[in-house]
């Protein structure tokens, strides 16, 4: 029986993402010990809140190489938000060196214009720049929503999926091998954001260039 | 760019929708659940349930209701009513509300806001503010004042300055619920809504007037304001979400248009 677990971390509230999965047929469980994660066949990494909190518990728990070692394994993850920022090496927020599972940072939005509000807060177009399983679907015009202060910024240009515009254009979707990462709240995105979840409980951890490098 | 934001709310008494007219009389308009499921599938960007009872022994069925829109609703929900402790958001939280509106216990209590800040997020929570307009005074330059208690009670507190101070004690958003429009169909108060939008750097929700698509359009406009709270709109009927997201489109105002 696979076993999908949503990361249990003190980091805001699962409930919410577990209730999206129900919703598309994911039976996820909501786990907190390291073990539980690292056997997990496939594994949601949510979260609100601080990344320096967030990594302080991940440390004290052990979850942080229980992660590595699921990434390293292949296992299929998919990072929201919170969990999607400190799954890069490093976030400028409260200055904190992160998971490094995925070569990047965190970078805080900064604008001149002082009526541009931050949080970026509420429904905003995602376009997909580069196909990926778990993003087909999405066409031109689908809004997410989001609430967040920071934005990821990966190393390699290969690694961003999707791009939203806030004042500038930022990273939204990430996916590197076994790894995917959104930056909006897919379990509150409606429609679009559902079969976001659908099409991840149905992925087997390959991206398109994983395929073609086989090839 | 984001979208601006359609949001109902619902006023819940024991688990029932009711809807006020200038907050006073309400009136029994069917099941929340119901509603909620039916504007969510219409393409409404965001809930804010409100319990108009509110008193502690009937806690239990507010945060049932709200499990039970939670399993259902997949887009942003919010909910106040009676929440006077980072308990009673927590608990919110946990049944499924992403945002907390704290409201009259902020104003007895300004600390809660910050409390609740700490705990959950600044940005799950939203200050709402009812507010009446008066005569300008030294007491209320801004010539709004604030009320509590569904309106019944003045604190003289001006309304302008209670905005600032709830952006400074950690509030992520504002709704700013305009006493005298409240009901009346007659449209939002412009002047209001966007003396305090263009004062703050947190979204504001525009909530209390609106009775046709022009009144939407106009304070998402002239009135600068991020999102606008519908209720009698469109739990009577007259109106659909979808329609009213359309016509604002059709007006050129970005909305979220595909769900």
């Amino acid at each position: 029986m696979a076993r999908t677990v949503i990361v249990d971390y003190d980091a805001g509230n699962l409930r919410s993402v577990q209730r999206a999965c129900s919703e598309v047929g994911l039976d996820a469980d909501i786990a907190a010990e390291p073990a539980a994660v690292a056997r997990a066949d496939r594994i949601i990494f949510p979260g609100v809140g601080q990344a320096a909190s967030a990594m302080r518990t991940l440390r004290r728990t052990g979850l942080d190489e229980a992660l590595r070692h699921a990434i390293a394994a292949g296992t299929p993850i998919l990072g929201i938000c919170l969990g999607l920022q400190i799954s890069l090496d490093y976030s400028e927020e409260g200055d904190t060196a992160c998971l490094g599972l995925i070569p990047g940072r965190v970078r805080r939005f900064a604008f001149d214009d002082p009526r541009l509000k931050v949080p970026h807060m509420g429904w905003n177009e995602v376009r997909v720049v580069h196909p990926h399983p778990v993003l087909a679907g999405i066409r031109p015009g689908d809004e997410f929503y989001f609430v967040h202060a920071y934005y990821p910024d990966p190393d390699t240009r290969e690694a961003v999926l999707a791009v939203a515009d806030y004042e500038h254009e930022f990273c939204c979707a990430l996916g590197v091998r076994n790894y995917v990462g959104v930056q909006f709240h897919t379990e509150k995105s409606g429609r679009v954001g559902l079969d976001l979840i659908a099409r991840f409980a149905r992925w087997d951890g390959r991206d398109q260039r994983d395929r073609e490098a086989a090839c | 760019m984001l979208s601006k934001r359609l949001i109902a709310c619902l006023d819940v008494r024991e688990g029932r929708l009711a809807k006020s007219v200038r907050f006073v009389d309400t009136r029994d308009i069917g099941d929340p659940v119901e509603k909620a499921r039916e504007y969510y599938e219409d393409g409404l960007d965001e809930l804010v349930f409100y319990d108009i009872t509110a008193s502690s022994d009937k806690r239990r069925i507010l945060l049932e209701f709200v499990e039970a829109v939670a399993a259902e609703v997949f887009i942003p929900l919010s909910v106040g009513g009676g929440v006077r402790s980072v308990a009673d958001a927590t608990d919110l939280r946990l049944a499924g509300a992403e945002k907390i509106n704290v409201n009259s216990a902020a104003v007895q209590r300004p600390e809660l806001i910050a409390e609740c800040a700490h705990a959950i997020g600044a940005q799950n929570v939203v200050l709402s503010m009812d507010v009446l307009r008066v005569p300008a005074c030294s007491a209320t330059p801004s010539g709004y004042e604030i009320v509590i208690n569904g309106g019944r009670t003045r604190m003289g507190i001006d309304a302008l300055e209670w905005a600032l101070r709830g952006e400074a004690l950690g509030a992520g958003e504002l709704v700013v619920n305009s006493i005298d429009a409240d009901g009346t169909r007659e449209g939002y108060e412009l002047t209001l809504t966007r003396m305090i939008a263009d004062a703050v750097r947190i979204p504001v929700i525009a909530s209390g007037g609106a009775g046709v698509p022009e009144h939407l359009h106009e304070v998402l406009t002239d009135g600068h304001a991020d999102a606008a709270l519908v209720a009698s709109m469109v739990h009577f009927g007259d109106y659909t979400c979808s329609g009213l997201k359309r016509y604002l489109d059709s007006q050129g105002v970005k909305m979220r248009m595909r769900w």
